[in-house]
């Protein structure tokens, strides 16, 4: 991590810490996957995270919430230490919301049903507080119209407005989102990211793996770039772009913007 | 068919007469070609040979209500075999005076599952009916109580048999070869082993071998004194072999759900319960029906192999009226009747698999 990014963090207070990453270790068979990740984030902090595919990015992330598993080092999120503790696994997944690439979305429930699974099953809110904590997340995104159809029915842009409804109604401390926009048509992605930018709005603590470079630039407090497992410089968004410090970057980022 | 094709799109949109209604249904389905044509013309030819003769030897010739002795002389199908037998046939020997009983199970049984065909019926309620159902069912069954002459479960037969064996059989079999689906994908060795093992063990030998072990060999094992109800052990056997078909079924489903859908449950906070009885097995168990309705219709039909263990199914109570003198002979219609029973439980089944999976995607795709 470079200098100036610690420098960043201590700014803030380090009891405000969010998720605390050390020295985080992970390997798929032989392959050294995340090579010693330390990275802090803030509450109400949102950073982007950009990189080559294969560097790592969707696996960091995966593993706050657990869907992968690290080998070395520690995860703290929101004061739980991630270890093979199976309910501290679940509480921490209840606290961290994900939105997928391919939505993932449940195809044999309605939108409604979809939203309301998680607070219903996991929060044990009673089943008419759920539809209305749904409701206002549909209305959140926009889609409230929709919320008897099925997925299928949805355009893909929609169905990631929903997927980021369903995230929200478990009422989450973190965002996570892994290339939410790369698998959209290029006419809705828009949509998508204004409904992150309204979640942006509202203070939500964001982690959020994108090459939407102009979402970066209006969102982000801080843009990491990754490469072969490593975060090789994080920096605020303007100094980012403008003044990146390393070649890789500099080639990174020139592929990306042409 | 090109040409047809044309002309539809120089006739202002109206498709020619040759293209559509019966003639139109005639061309592209029966003379599409010259091999279809000739095809069409041979199946006709044998239809017109099959379909008379049998029409006039089942309904023309037939007789419905004499003796054996007065059938011998005729050309006909004699189907008084099975109006003059019909009690026997359906409940072996269970007492006479008392086969009301089987009867009034049986309907019973069949308002049960007549009611449950409809998905909207499915509420807690219809448990509750089917606990008392059967609690009936086995008090008719064996009486004992409330002033019913008790019948030993050696007098079961016939139709009530085929069906406590068919229709437990399978409700119990289903479950357990979900159960052993998942045992078999379990991150726990030796849950999955022992899953492994099983399904491998169960379905590497016959069903009829299984039956016999249950009827001959286990109780070998059993201390002496104690015996445990032959159609219990046949039940049993029955149960264990349709689920291990069963089990490799479901995993077949469970194989094809995709990633995606763990993941997102498990992030949302489900817990592998939760994840599998709410997200994944109503997908997967979804896609597996045909298959699955498959190996239920053959595990139904194979209920028949227990008259090698000495149980009177249905089909061995009809054989056995064959072997009385003055209906040895019949067998053709015996057997003809034995079929369409058996045609009718598995024609209901696939009927209401088609049923169902129509009204689970309903919706779910565009």
């Amino acid at each position: 991590m470079n200098k100036e990014l610690l420098k960043n963090t201590e700014k803030q207070s380090s009891n405000d810490a969010m998720i605390e990453i050390t020295n985080m270790h992970k390997w798929f068979g032989d392959f050294h996957v995340l090579q010693g990740i330390d990275l802090t984030v803030q509450k109400k902090e949102r950073i982007v995270i950009c990189g080559p595919s294969g560097s790592g990015k969707s696996t960091l992330i995966r593993c706050i919430n657990r869907l992968e598993e690290h080998q070395r080092g520690r995860i703290i999120v929101d004061g739980i230490e991630l270890t093979n503790n199976i309910r501290n696994i679940e509480k921490i997944r209840a606290e961290v919301g994900m939105v997928f690439q391919h939505f993932n979305l449940f195809p044999h429930l309605t939108i409604v049903e979809n939203l309301t699974l998680g607070p219903i099953w996991v929060r044990k809110v009673p089943k008419f507080e759920a539809e209305e904590i749904a409701m206002f997340n549909l209305e959140k995104v926009h889609i409230a119209e929709q919320a008897k159809k099925y997925p299928g029915q949805l355009s893909g842009g929609q169905q990631q407005r929903v997927a980021i409804a369903r995230s929200l109604c478990m009422n989450p401390k973190i965002m996570l989102f892994d290339e939410p926009t790369s698998a959209l048509d290029p006419e809705m992605i828009k949509e998508v990211l204004d409904a992150m930018i309204e979640l942006a709005q509202e203070g939500m603590t964001m982690i959020v793996i994108s090459h939407e470079m102009g979402f970066a630039k209006s969102v982000a407090h801080q843009v990491l770039f990754m490469d072969f497992g490593k975060i090789v410089e994080g920096n605020t968004p303007e100094e980012f772009f403008e003044n990146p410090q390393h070649e890789r970057t500099k080639l990174f980022l020139s592929q990306i913007l042409h | 068919m090109e040409e047809s094709i044309q002309r539809t799109q120089t006739d202002e949109l109206k498709p020619s007469v040759t293209s559509v209604g019966a003639i139109g249904w005639a061309r592209s389905n029966l003379f599409n070609g010259v091999f279809n044509s000739i095809l069409t013309i041979v199946t006709l030819y044998l239809l017109w040979e099959i379909i008379p003769p049998l029409f006039q030897w089942a309904f023309i010739d037939s007789v419905w209500h004499t003796t054996g002795k007065a059938c011998r002389g005729i050309d006909g199908a004699c189907w008084s075999i099975i109006p003059t037998n019909l009690r026997f046939i359906i409940f072996g020997f269970f007492p006479y005076e008392s086969q009301w009983r089987p009867l009034l199970a049986m309907f019973i049984l069949f308002g049960l599952l007549f009611y449950s065909r409809d998905r909207k019926h499915w509420t807690k309620y219809l448990g509750y009916g089917w606990i008392a159902g059967l609690f009936v069912m086995g008090l008719l069954m064996k009486g004992g109580l409330f002033g019913l002459t008790p019948v030993e479960s050696t007098q079961w037969g016939g139709l009530p048999l085929t069906l406590l064996l068919s229709v437990f059989g399978l409700t119990a079999a289903y479950p357990l070869g979900v159960v052993l689906a998942l045992g078999r994908q379990s991150k726990m060795p030796g849950v999955k082993w022992l899953s492994v093992i099983y399904i491998e063990l169960i379905r590497g030998v016959p069903l009829i071998s299984l039956l016999f072990m249950s009827s001959i060999i286990f109780p070998l094992f059993l201390p002496e004194g104690i015996t445990i109800n032959k159609i219990l052990r046949a039940q049993v056997a029955i149960i264990l072999f349709t689920a291990a078909y069963i089990a490799e079924v479901v995993r077949g489903g469970l194989q094809g759900m995709s990633r995606g859908q763990y993941e997102a449950a498990e992030s949302m906070g489900l817990n592998y319960y939760l994840t599998m009885r709410l997200v994944i097995l109503p997908q997967a168990l979804k896609i597996v029906i045909p298959p699955t309705v498959s190996i239920l219709i053959s595990a139904f039909k194979d209920t028949s192999l227990v008259v090698i263990i000495a149980l009177y199914d249905v089909l061995k109570t009809t054989q056995s009226v064959l072997s009385n003198p003055e209906w040895m002979g019949f067998s053709r219609e015996a057997y003809i009747f034995v079929a369409i029973l058996y045609f009718l439980g598995c024609f209901s089944m696939s009927n209401f698999s088609r049923k169902l999976e129509k009204e689970l995607s309903a919706g779910e795709q565009q």
